[in-house]
């Protein structure tokens, strides 16, 4: 790792601040995905802010029925608890689905949400990444790219975002709370949060420098059958080729995606169609794949299906 | 003055290692030895307060270093393994605070106050914890690397199940028990390059009976 300063938080604003008088600075919570990438020099952080310490790790109910979930909630605490498993069913899947019980542990909602791409060129030191070091080119596009998005893409980039939590977190329409340097406050809509690649790859959400997640809010429960499938290459801890979230009631039907693209994949139009094909093509127009991950929409139509049969069964 | 003959696996490993270093790599043993062990730091050394298996420990450590080479490096502790160093494999799985975490992908500094506890802390040769004697009594490995996270994961794992926090596999999530699949499923942070997964397995099963 490259040399860095330390220093732990005592208040979010303060945090905030502290990432604007530095340079260079990175907020730390879990710490499982970025130290992972300061050791390998993709991130190079000056300066450490540690914020683990600033009350954000409670689930709290809200005015209008909802629920906060603090910043700092760690993936286990917010799988396991029991509203969760109860009323966002489809989020305690989802964040099962992912990683590991040791890294569940650690690894915090924000966190989650902020964590990078897996695609094994943005890793790869040695070869270009417009989104490691922007304007050098995408190895991946013509290279080994079996894993990567379909929806969404650009000339610059085909990267994934890798996280199943925050597909049920655009499933429920959920809200990141946050604050900036000068004590300014906003929610932002989770659909909102993060960017297409684009020609800026290397930018990818709408956070502004400084500016730190508090918690995310969920909107009342929707009630129906909450499902989260899953494919991938191992049966456990390992990232999706393709996920499904899903709630289906009465009269209503929600999908989301993982795998497939830069973000969580969802459109609304197609939740007003019946059947896993005309859903599958409404949510897969446009789709730009490459000979190695073709197979990702004849995956997605398939496990929608499944996801269907099961919702209903 | 120790035993010449008591010869440790650790202390062959580490001289023929260096022996291995020396007919690599000529120049760079020629160095100063003091030069190669300690890189230059630019970041002042900071102070961090913890307890490990019960005993309270005070370190001053360049911020870079992980839990894990504190463990190892610093209090000596070689217990817990650094396999792939990135979260991957669970070689480094320690307990902190009564949850199971990789040691590797935390910073030592992070945990002023903390309460550790590793391989050491469980047990030793003569009072071994009861999952230590398990994977004993079931061939629970080969070669043995990756066996401290596995146990020290598979305690707090029992933990979690006890605890009613759900898994990937539980069917109903208001409904959290024991099985085989619930135990292949919460331990597929820690790998096995042997591949002793059924005798893990049949220890785990058998420390969650008793």
């Amino acid at each position: 790792m490259r040399p860095f300063t330390y220093e732990r938080a005592t208040s979010a604003q303060a945090a905030a601040q502290a990432a604007a008088a530095y340079p260079d600075a990175r907020f730390i919570a879990g710490g499982t995905n970025l130290l992972d990438l300061m050791k390998l020099q993709i991130e190079t952080p000056a300066h450490l802010i540690d914020v683990n310490h600033l009350g954000l790790d409670r689930i709290e109910k809200t005015g209008d029925g909802g629920l906060r979930i603090g910043a700092h909630v760690r993936n286990t605490d917010l799988a396991a608890d029991r509203t969760v498993r109860k009323d966002y069913a489809v989020l305690s899947r989802a964040l099962l689905s992912g990683a590991s019980g040791q890294l569940r542990n650690k690894a915090t909602t924000a966190g989650n949400l902020l964590q990078r791409t897996r695609c094994p060129y943005f890793y790869d030191t040695s070869k270009p990444c417009n989104k490691r070091k922007p304007g050098s080119g995408c190895a991946a596009i013509g290279g080994f790219n079996r894993n990567l998005a379909i929806m969404g893409v650009s000339d610059a980039c085909i990267a994934t975002h890798p996280s199943d939590m925050a597909v049920a977190m655009r499933l429920l329409d959920a809200r990141v709370e946050t604050v900036n340097p000068h004590g300014i406050t906003r929610a932002i809509p989770i659909a909102e949060l993060h960017r297409l690649p684009g020609d800026t790859p290397h930018i990818e959400t709408v956070l502004q420098p400084g500016e730190l997640i508090t918690s995310v809010v969920l909107p009342r429960p929707l009630g129906g059958r909450h499902v989260y499938r899953k494919v991938r290459d191992r049966a456990s801890h390992a990232f999706a080729n393709v996920s499904v979230a899903a709630v289906i009631g009465d009269g209503f039907q929600r999908f989301a995606f993982g795998g497939l693209a830069h973000k969580p994949w969802r459109v609304e139009a197609a939740e007003n169609l019946s059947g896993a094909d005309a859903i599958a093509d409404a949510v897969l127009a446009g789709a730009r794949t490459t000979p190695q991950n073709a197979f990702k929409t004849t995956l997605t139509r398939r496990t929608l299906g499944a996801v269907l049969r099961e919702a209903r069964a | 003055m120790s035993d010449p003959n008591d010869v440790t696996r650790r202390t062959v490993l580490a001289s023929s290692a260096a022996a291995a270093g020396i007919a690599a790599a000529p120049a760079i043993a020629k160095q100063p030895v003091a030069h190669r062990k300690a890189p230059p730091s630019m970041t002042p050394s900071m102070q961090v307060a913890l307890t490990v298996n019960g005993k309270a420990e005070r370190l001053t450590i360049d911020p870079r270093v992980t839990l894990l080479d504190a463990l190892r490096e610093h209090l000596r502790l070689t217990g817990s393994k650094k396999g792939c160093d990135h979260g991957q494999c669970g070689a480094c799985t320690v307990i902190v605070n009564g949850r199971r975490i990789n040691s590797c992908l935390t910073l030592a500094v992070m945990h002023e106050g903390d309460e550790v506890t590793t391989i050491e802390g469980l047990g030793s040769p003569e009072k071994l914890h009861p999952m230590q004697a398990a994977f004993v009594k079931h061939d629970g490995f080969q070669c043995g690397y990756c066996t401290p996270g596995q146990i020290c994961s598979s305690v707090a794992m029992l933990g979690e199940i006890k605890d009613g926090i759900p898994s990937h596999v539980t069917e109903d999530l208001m409904h959290v028990g024991f099985s085989d699949a619930e135990v292949r499923e919460r331990m597929s942070g820690n790998i096995c390059r042997c591949a002793a997964y059924p005798n893990i397995v049949a220890a785990i099963r058998e420390v969650h009976k008793a």
